[in-house]
């Protein structure tokens, strides 16, 4: 069915039509295609929580556990460190842990030190500017990034840096603190890190 | 022409065997657009005469393509994909494969010099406005061209699985994931998993070999034929083909690209060698430019190396993301935004575009409080890139070639390039304070480039085009 114009107006409401079916069709396609890219079941499987023995963990040490794939760091702070801590309280950019507070800090962990027990930190070593894992700086002393350093950790790849108790430096690249996991004290020496206390 | 109206191809000169190629063209041809295709992008394709040795580098860029997709296939002939065994087949290759250290060599050099044949191939159009109107697509297939070889660059360097392979692809994946609301997904939909794992150097692979190859070669394609449609541009950036021999329609300053150009490129070829393998036997690893010391150590996602950096070519956008702190983003970024949307508003009189610029300039105020320095220092190095894209319609002069340009052009490129390289050597540096401030300097000198260009390229003093190429 012609109109004036010569212009079949029926058949172009049909190309239309399907051209809209086609690209619906087409963009139905893709989805599977996209999707078969996010984790798989065997990766979201391996997120299981890892047991960690800090018996032999002396004063003023580290370990780095695994989990998720991921560092995972458990420090012994001295009393000299919890100090450092104190004292860092105006150089870190969010002090008292309130920015993203529900991904980054549990409720266990809102305090002063950013930890269920004041002398264990246990926080995933991965910057939260890029994702670099960033290095000990444990002791305080001079360093040539700070010359009055009270002790923490130093990413190499953009400079930031973070106290003792996971807290990110003002005025550096990485936005947060460092992420504390969720975790648990279990038996005498024993922390279970991915999985939060039972009711608590 | 339909095919059966072709003519038949005949060769001249005296040769045994004359005849029978004749007619072999002559049935092929009448099949497929052989001897058309053939003149039309060779023997009749007419360039300037007055090409230069910056002209060697477009032809020496598809030449590296073309060595980096041979050296790649018989690369995967004996490389893993997978995150156990990947770093051991690429030392079983160096080591055991016959003649594997040297294919490698090849391809991760091939790499590098990529680079360098695609910047100075670009450093070539800002010197001649080769992107100038009528280029503007070629320009643009040849950006994008440019993205597919970063991202093709990207994934390969991942292959290998070293420690440099690991935290570059951690760092890069985790600039996605500053994107607000979306990044921390489509930063696990790139991975496939919630660190760079097996799945992110299985898909990584398949990138690399497959995906990516593909859209460029497509793209290069297209950068040529837009190219072939339009013609070159040459050193003095005035048409050739405003003066046309009246008989034949040939422009009177032209050669056929064939053979002219094909022996031209073909000696830029054998010098390229010379100097490609005297960097592949004796210093593959450039100083650790072209491969670095830590990509020898097999990924450990517990532990970053001391000192991270990308490999050379991403240097100069990586020292711009770094240089994007808090104070650079209140101090720089946030007094820029408003003197530039004012420098806009003061020099264009239409209503709607002033409106625009303004609300513009008052979201991104409103953003540089809102959201984190790290946002900030992702988009600035997204835009540092494409930029480029925008290049045709920044530059406001009157000619086009830096030959007829003034001195605030000369200028102007001139510290632009000095910024481009000191920041590229600040990323391949340790953060200091010190640094930090000088990549700060050179990150402004970068983007003040770009944006202030529209002005300085109108206020520059030119002197008259000549109406033909210049040179014999």
């Amino acid at each position: 069915m012609k109109d004036d114009a010569g212009l079949n107006r029926g058949r172009r409401t049909l190309i239309i039509a399907s051209a809209c079916a086609g690209s619906a069709a087409a963009v139905a396609t893709a989805v599977p295609f996209a999707a078969s890219m996010l984790p798989s079941d065997r990766a979201k499987a391996l997120g299981a929580p890892v047991e960690a023995d800090i018996s032999q963990l002396a004063p003023g040490e580290k370990m780095t556990v695994e989990w998720r794939g991921q560092p995972v760091w458990i420090v012994h702070r001295t009393p000299e460190m919890l100090e450092g801590v104190k004292k860092d309280e105006d150089k870190v950019a969010d002090p008292k842990s309130e920015r993203k507070k529900d991904e980054l800090t549990p409720e266990y962990a809102r305090n002063e030190y950013r930890s269920i027990k004041p002398e264990y930190l246990v926080v995933v070593g991965i910057c939260t500017h890029l994702g670099c894992s960033p290095q000990d700086r444990l002791k305080a002393g001079p360093e040539p990034f700070a010359s009055d350093w009270a002790g923490g950790f130093y990413c190499p790849c953009h400079g930031s840096l973070f106290d003792l108790a996971g807290r990110v430096y003002k005025n550096k690249p990485a936005p947060d603190n460092l992420r504390v996991p969720p975790h648990t004290f279990l038996a005498e020496g024993k922390i279970l890190i991915g999985e939060d206390k039972k009711g608590a | 022409m339909a095919a059966a109206e072709k003519q038949p191809v005949t060769i001249t000169g005296a040769g045994p065997l004359n005849g029978v190629m004749s007619g072999l063209l002559t049935w092929v041809d009448q099949r497929f657009p052989l001897m058309e295709s053939w003149r039309s992008h060779m023997s009749e394709y007419y360039a300037p005469k007055n090409f230069n040795f910056w002209y060697y580098f477009g032809s020496l860029a598809l030449f590296v393509l073309v060595l980096q997709i041979v050296t790649g296939i018989f690369l995967t002939m004996n490389y893993k994909p997978d995150a156990a065994q990947a770093f051991a087949s690429v030392e079983y290759i160096m080591r055991e494969v016959p003649w594997g250290w040297w294919i490698r060599y090849m391809h991760s050099t091939g790499a590098s010099f990529f680079f360098i044949c695609v910047y100075l191939h670009m450093f070539r159009g800002l010197l001649y406005g080769s992107y100038r109107k009528p280029r503007e697509l070629v320009w643009i297939f040849g950006m994008l061209v440019f993205l597919c070889l970063m991202a093709e660059a990207f994934f390969g360097y991942l292959l290998p699985w070293g420690q440099m392979s690991y935290w570059g692809a951690q760092v890069i994946v985790n600039l996605f994931g500053a994107i607000p609301l979306i990044g921390p997904d489509l930063a696990i939909w790139i991975r496939g998993d919630y660190v760079v794992s097996d799945a992110t150097l299985n898909r990584f692979f398949a990138f690399h070999v497959i995906a990516v190859p593909l859209v460029l070669l497509a793209l290069v394609g297209a950068h040529v034929l837009a190219l072939h449609e339009v013609g070159s541009n040459n050193p003095d950036g005035v048409e050739i083909k405003n003066a046309k021999d009246p008989k034949t329609g040939i422009p009177l300053d032209s050669v056929p690209f064939h053979p002219y150009y094909t022996v031209k490129d073909t000696f830029g070829v054998a010098v390229f060698l010379i100097i490609f393998s005297i960097v592949v036997f004796f210093a593959p690893e450039m100083g650790g430019y072209f491969l670095e010391a830590n990509n020898f150590i097999a990924a450990d996602p517990l532990k970053t190396p001391l000192h991270i950096a990308p490999v050379w070519y991403f240097t100069p956008y990586y020292s711009i993301l770094r240089a994007t702190t808090d104070d650079f983003v209140l101090w720089v970024l946030a007094p820029g935004v408003i003197a530039f949307a004012a420098l806009i508003v003061w020099s264009v009189k239409n209503t709607a575009i002033r409106g625009a610029v303004g609300a513009i300039a008052a979201v991104l105020l409103l953003g540089f409080f809102a959201l984190d320095a790290k946002v900030w220092g992702v988009v600035l190095m997204g835009v540092s890139v494409m930029i480029f894209f925008l290049l045709p319609w920044l530059d406001r002069s009157p000619v086009k070639s830096i030959r007829y340009k003034g001195r605030i052009t000369k200028v102007a490129i001139a510290a632009f390039v000095v910024a481009f390289f000191v920041l590229g050597y600040l990323g391949t540096q340790a953060v200091t304070s010190g640094r930090t401030v000088l990549a700060q300097v050179g990150t402004a000198i970068y983007f003040l480039f770009f944006f202030l260009m529209p002005w300085w390229s109108k206020m520059d003093k030119t002197t008259r085009e000549p109406h033909r190429v210049t040179g014999k």
